[in-house]
């Protein structure tokens, strides 16, 4: 094993160059810009066939990977933010469309005010749209993470889009190390795209995306229901297989020490690093905390989470992002789908620091059970 | 600050957003220039107007101006402006975009801001790349130049905004360089005053994004690559095509008179149009 130093954005262009996408539509935008120069010099040198594709907006962007998908083959795309905005209406037509997309997503605050800086509310506000998402902590999950979504959006049984989320600037312009495996290994574990079902065939007329009447369109979403709650166990498999082969491990959640906790923190992607050690801060004081990280946020691991925290007496839940009105959404669907009774914290908005001190405030907060979603880390007295 | 040696129009910046975030060498500040004189020039009312612009290195130029602005999202300032000017004709309505905003991400509204001949002064800073994401090619990066995502070259052809525009119907439209302030100028002021869609291509340096990975390291040997490829347009219609080849024409390739859209529409409203009446900016709010 050798590691690299590297960005999770340089980390994700070396899953792409190992996953061999034969097309690359890509737009520029912050910060996930570096992923698509780290995959035209991929190109340009010729380390992978793909057709690289310098398209005029975020919308070609994911048209493109549409259609080429549509051919049956294997594409691949990354954006951020407003791009992923301006991808919305292409975002639900991929997943309807069953197309196997994976793309990489740079979280970034939505505009207005206009931020270039991380919070998780672009992939966030398009959890409805049928595609897989997996938040990923570091850069090696982050390449790992491209390789396993391109192995369970292909599986036959979901052939559904899959987004890579890594927060931004926080992951993708920081370095850390990063084991990029062999070529060897990656293709056993992910063997080359071949479709069997919808796809473009001159020798094999069909029509993709036609237009759906009363009495289709309902079963067309209730397949997607079930190939998205059916992809749990494809990923369960492929996570098994992954661990075999390269021997790093991962599932739906990662619980670090909280299986005797009283108190569990839930969060998503990079601040769990931050969270991890206030926890062994907190446990050398001889408090039980413990937390919980959702990788896999959709398909929602309702099982795995409920078990995780169930025995717990405090749990706050983080999110960065929020539903106006309603809270953190991932906080507002750990207390729909399950009997527990979690507070809500939206923390990092826009860029918003999370320091360890926030992390302690929330812990002690989470000792006295409140419907009020409670905002950390503003720099006005809460309303 | 010695007041007698500022440059006059420092009276129209927000200088408390000074200093600015444009590069070294960066050709913002010289469009600017031309703009304000360009302006005063025309006798625009400088309270009267209102700067719409996108994302990207030239949509910032509104920021450090002191007059009504609108910084949108990415490619889309025609179109907000198309709305600011339909709801306050009276407005004196200025975009600034460029050729990523403008031609990429935002060409449908372009083309469409064209067609309709809406009184817009459209100014696109044209520095052939995407500066603001860091040197990635754009639709006027000329076939062959370097970028980020070109290792090798782009392979496509770039787009002539200035013919684009024409042929989509703005009224007028002028192409002039960065290294060509005055003319630039001068026609900022005929956009400013022509009573319907204008397009002004201002072609600029980036020495940081475009310079540096196209043999042209500084600004000064940018503006002088400007320079010597310009040919007035004058001169080019007696030139052979082969001989145009990779050349910058610049000069003025419309300038007509033509049924504007918001007089268009008041004409068709009669009595409801409230253009040129005391009632006319806040009528929007009344119900009648």
């Amino acid at each position: 094993m050798v590691l690299k130093v590297m960005s999770a954005n340089q980390a994700i262009a070396e899953a792409v160059k190992l996953a061999n996408p034969n097309v690359i539509p890509v737009y520029p935008i912050t910060p996930q810009t570096t992923i698509s120069e780290y995959l035209a010099k991929f190109v340009a040198d010729g380390d992978i066939s793909a057709e690289y594709i310098r398209v005029e907006s975020e919308h070609s962007a994911i048209s493109a990977a549409l259609g080429a998908s549509g051919t049956g083959v294997r594409v691949f795309t990354a954006t951020s933010s407003q791009g992923l905005a301006l991808m919305h209406e292409i975002i639900f037509a991929a997943a309807g469309l069953r197309a196997p997309i994976v793309m990489a997503d740079a979280n970034r605050a939505l505009s207005a005010p206009l931020s270039i800086w991380n919070d998780q509310q672009d992939s966030i506000s398009e959890r409805d749209s049928g595609w897989m998402q997996v938040y990923a902590e570091n850069g090696q999950e982050a390449l790992d993470s491209i390789l396993i979504a391109y192995r369970v959006s292909e599986d036959h049984s979901v052939l559904l889009p899959s987004m890579v989320c890594i927060d931004g600037f926080i992951l993708t312009h920081t370095v850390d190390p990063v084991d990029v495996p062999g070529k060897g290994d990656v293709d056993k574990f992910l063997p080359p795209y071949k479709p069997d079902h919808a796809y473009l065939d001159p020798k094999r007329p069909m029509s993709i995306g036609t237009f759906t009447d009363p009495n289709y369109y309902m079963e067309a979403r209730h397949d997607m229901e079930l190939a998205l709650v059916g992809a749990k166990d494809v990923i369960a498999k492929a996570n098994a297989e992954f661990a075999e082969i390269f021997g790093r491990t991962y599932d739906f959640i990662e619980k670090y020490r909280s299986d005797d906790a009283d108190t569990i923190i839930v969060a998503m992607g990079s601040i769990c690093s931050t969270i991890k050690d206030v926890v062994d801060e907190h446990r050398d004081n001889g408090e039980k905390v413990g937390l919980v990280r959702v990788r896999v946020f959709r398909p929602f691991p309702t099982k795995e989470i409920y078990e995780a925290i169930k025995g717990a007496s405090n749990i706050g839940v983080l999110d960065k992002n929020i539903s106006f009105s309603v809270g953190g959404v991932l906080h507002n669907e750990i207390n729909a789908k399950m009997d527990v009774k979690a507070n809500g914290f939206i923390v990092g908005l826009g860029g918003r620091d999370i320091k360890p001190t926030h992390i302690s405030e929330i812990i002690e907060k989470t000792k006295n059970t409140t419907k009020t979603t409670q905002w950390i880390g503003l720099n006005k007295e809460e309303l | 600050m010695d007041k007698t040696n500022q440059n006059r129009f420092m009276k129209y910046l927000r200088t408390d957003r000074l200093p600015n975030i444009f590069c070294p060498g960066c050709g913002n500040g010289i469009v600017m220039n031309a703009f304000f004189n360009g302006m005063e020039r025309a006798e625009i009312d400088f309270d009267n107007l209102a700067l719409v612009s996108g994302i990207g290195c030239s949509s910032r130029v509104p920021g450090y101006i002191k007059c009504d602005s609108l910084h949108t999202t990415h490619g889309r300032p025609i179109a907000f402006a198309t709305g600011l000017k339909l709801a306050n004709p009276e407005l004196d309505v200025v975009v600034f975009t460029g050729d990523g905003d403008a031609a990429a991400i935002g060409g449908n509204h372009l083309i469409h801001g064209a067609r309709r001949n809406i009184d817009l002064t459209v100014i696109c800073i044209n520095n052939s790349i995407y500066g603001m994401t860091g040197g990635q090619i754009s639709p006027t990066s000329p076939t062959g130049s370097y970028g980020s995502t070109a290792p090798f070259g782009a392979v496509e052809k770039p787009f002539d905004l200035s013919e684009l525009t024409k042929a989509a119907g703005a009224t007028y439209v002028s192409r002039w360089t960065t290294a060509h302030p005055v003319q630039l100028a001068n026609a900022i002021k005929a956009g400013l005053q022509n009573k319907g869609f204008s397009f002004i291509e201002a072609v600029s340096q980036c020495p940081t994004y475009f310079g540096r990975k196209n043999k042209m390291k500084t600004a000064v040997s940018m503006m002088q690559w400007m320079k010597a490829e310009s040919i007035t347009k004058r001169r080019a219609e007696k030139m052979d095509v082969t001989d145009l080849k990779d050349k910058l024409i610049v000069g003025e390739f419309q300038n007509k008179n033509e049924a504007e859209f918001t007089e268009q529409i008041c004409k068709l409203i009669g009595d409801k149009c409230t253009t040129g009446k005391p009632s006319s900016i806040k009528s929007a709010f009344k119900e009648d």
